[in-house]
């Protein structure tokens, strides 16, 4: 059989138009690998956990205990025969349960977090969304989008663990570990001692100078 | 890092340092005649440990050596504060140069952060010593004139805000510069060390640093042996000689290992961001990409890698 020229000159064109896109195909993979981090050492990151706050399930009473303590009732067993008073805004009025409640986060009443409809135990988004009380961030994150923001970069909120994921895990702490959602200011703290050292002159010891 | 600052009272004699000294007269003398020659020298009193004193700078030693110096100050520990200590040197890691960033709108204080240095660095017990110093500030302004580092009130007072100031591992360290000896430089991740053993007492760098970061250590450190952090390394938090000086060094022994510093973890507020400053990624760095920023003194041109900022 007879090749015509034609065909002959197609084909070496092919070869070499197919030799010069797998030089570039190379190339561009090359410079890919370069500039592209170390995807193996990343891909085996440890998890970031955050802790889970603890679940609502009880509230105390007017009633102490011996030692003092306040008695302590479950939601669900007056919630659930009982039913809310969605007018209610404050701890105030309520004397013979929430007698620990002590309320001050600016304007919310009782329904603007807590959902009626679960005994009070889970919650409620502004959109009437009902969540999980794992993911009560997210309730948080409606009105304080900047710290939200801030948290989701690592700026906002304590930890402890480690800095970089490809050596170790990182605990995360939760709004509700320092911020109590009834009263969410940060409480006044006694700072710990300062040093003795000899630039605090009226705590010297008096052995250096 | 030779180079001696000129406007510092150092004697610039750079063709004598003790090491010098000591090969050069270990080679006129010949080794016996040196050695006796040197005998009241390390007569002295049992502190002087002939070891110790002939010991290389940490940064010539080879990995044998390393052993060797690190065997003999586990050794010490032991005889001195009845310990099993483990001493490590774990490398720069790659690619990597530490930041800090403070949160000034947050931090009310309470000096935890002191606290956990004091007791992750093996301070001595008695100053209450740490690398981590908390002002209380004047709202307003940064004026330390007007700051207050012994208040003892509950925190944060009205009308104040709190500076915690430590090494500020700057990028230009006069301390560096100041030290006659070069025990004291700073490492490829950026964290300014110490060579203990090195270090001879003179206080140069001390007066050099701006944010009165270093330390010297008066008195030989005392810490009951239960509270002795037992995981130590040779550049950071093992226990210091006396007559040497000290500095934060962002827990070496901690951050090479990819974990968190001590004062971070200890923080109840959140108010401190650590992180590899080369990685696009990290929370270091979104911190300096989106907050208002700053460093302590920037007119002195130290180039901090320590950022405060505030909320806006
Ligand atoms: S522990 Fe945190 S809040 Fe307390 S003084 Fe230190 S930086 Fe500020
Ligand atoms: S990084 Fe470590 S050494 Fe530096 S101040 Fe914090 S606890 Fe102290």
């Amino acid at each position: 059989m007879k090749i015509s020229a034609g065909k002959m000159l197609f084909f070496v064109g092919l070869i070499i138009i197919s030799a010069i896109a797998a030089q570039m195909y190379a190339s561009v993979k090359q410079r890919e690998r370069i500039v592209s981090p170390p995807q193996a050492e990343y891909s085996t990151l440890f998890p970031v956990k955050i802790n889970a706050p603890k679940p609502l399930a009880e509230i105390a009473t007017d009633q102490k205990d011996a030692k003092g303590n306040a008695i302590l009732v479950s939601c669900q067993s007056c919630h659930s025969v009982r039913s809310p008073n969605p007018q209610n805004g404050s701890a105030g009025p309520l004397i013979s349960f929430h007698q620990d409640l002590d309320f001050v986060h600016g304007k919310l009443v009782c329904i603007s977090c807590h959902n009626p409809e679960g005994y009070y135990a889970d919650f409620r988004l502004a959109s009437g969304e009902s969540i999980n009380p794992e993911n009560v961030m997210t309730l948080c994150a409606q009105c304080h989008g900047p710290q939200f923001r801030d948290y989701q970069n690592g700026s906002h909120g304590g930890m402890t663990g480690h800095w970089d994921l490809r050596k170790g895990p990182r605990q995360r702490n939760h709004c509700v570990d320092c911020h109590d959602p009834h009263k969410p200011a940060f409480p006044l703290f006694r700072p710990v001692a300062g040093p003795n050292d000899r630039f605090t002159p009226h705590q010297t010891k008096g052995t250096h100078e | 890092m030779s180079d001696s600052n000129a406007s510092l009272p150092i004697i610039d004699n750079p063709g004598v340092n003790r090491r010098r000294f000591l090969k050069t007269a270990g080679a006129t003398l010949g080794l016996a005649a040196w050695a006796a020659a040197m005998k009241p020298l390390l007569d002295l009193t049992p502190e002087v440990n002939a070891d110790e004193f002939l010991q290389k700078h940490y940064r010539e030693l080879t990995p044998e050596q390393k052993a060797v110096v690190f065997k003999r100050l586990e050794e010490e520990a032991k005889a001195e504060y009845d310990v099993d200590v483990t001493i490590s040197d774990p490398p720069p890691m790659e690619n990597v140069l530490f930041g800090y960033a403070l949160n000034l709108s947050v931090c009310i204080g309470c000096r935890k952060c002191a606290e956990a240095c004091h007791i992750e660095n093996n301070h001595d017990r008695a100053s209450n010593n740490s690398y981590i110093c908390v002002f209380e500030m004047e709202k307003g302004g940064i004026d330390f004139e007007k700051g207050n580092a012994t208040y003892d009130h509950p925190v944060p007072a009205p009308g104040k805000y709190y500076m915690p100031v430590q090494c500020q591992q700057c990028e230009n360290a006069p301390c560096v510069t100041a030290c006659p000896i070069e025990a004291t430089w700073k490492e490829k991740d950026g964290i300014v060390v110490v060579d203990y053993n090195w270090c001879i007492g003179c206080r140069y760098c001390e007066a050099a640093c701006p944010y009165h970061a270093r330390r010297f250590n008066w008195e030989k450190p005392e810490i009951p042996a239960e509270e002795v952090n037992p995981d130590q390394s040779y550049l950071s938090n093992r226990i210091r000689p006396q007559g040497v000086m000290e500095k934060c060094t962002f827990c070496l022994h901690r951050t090479r290992e990819g974990r968190l510093p001590a004062c971070l973890e200890a923080c109840p507020t959140g108010a401190r961001v650590f992180g590899n400053l080369l990685d696009p990624d990290s929370e270091i760095r979104w911190v300096i990409e989106n907050k208002r920023t700053f460093v302590l003194k920037e007119e002195l041109g130290t180039k901090p890698r320590f950022f405060y900022y505030f909320d806006e």
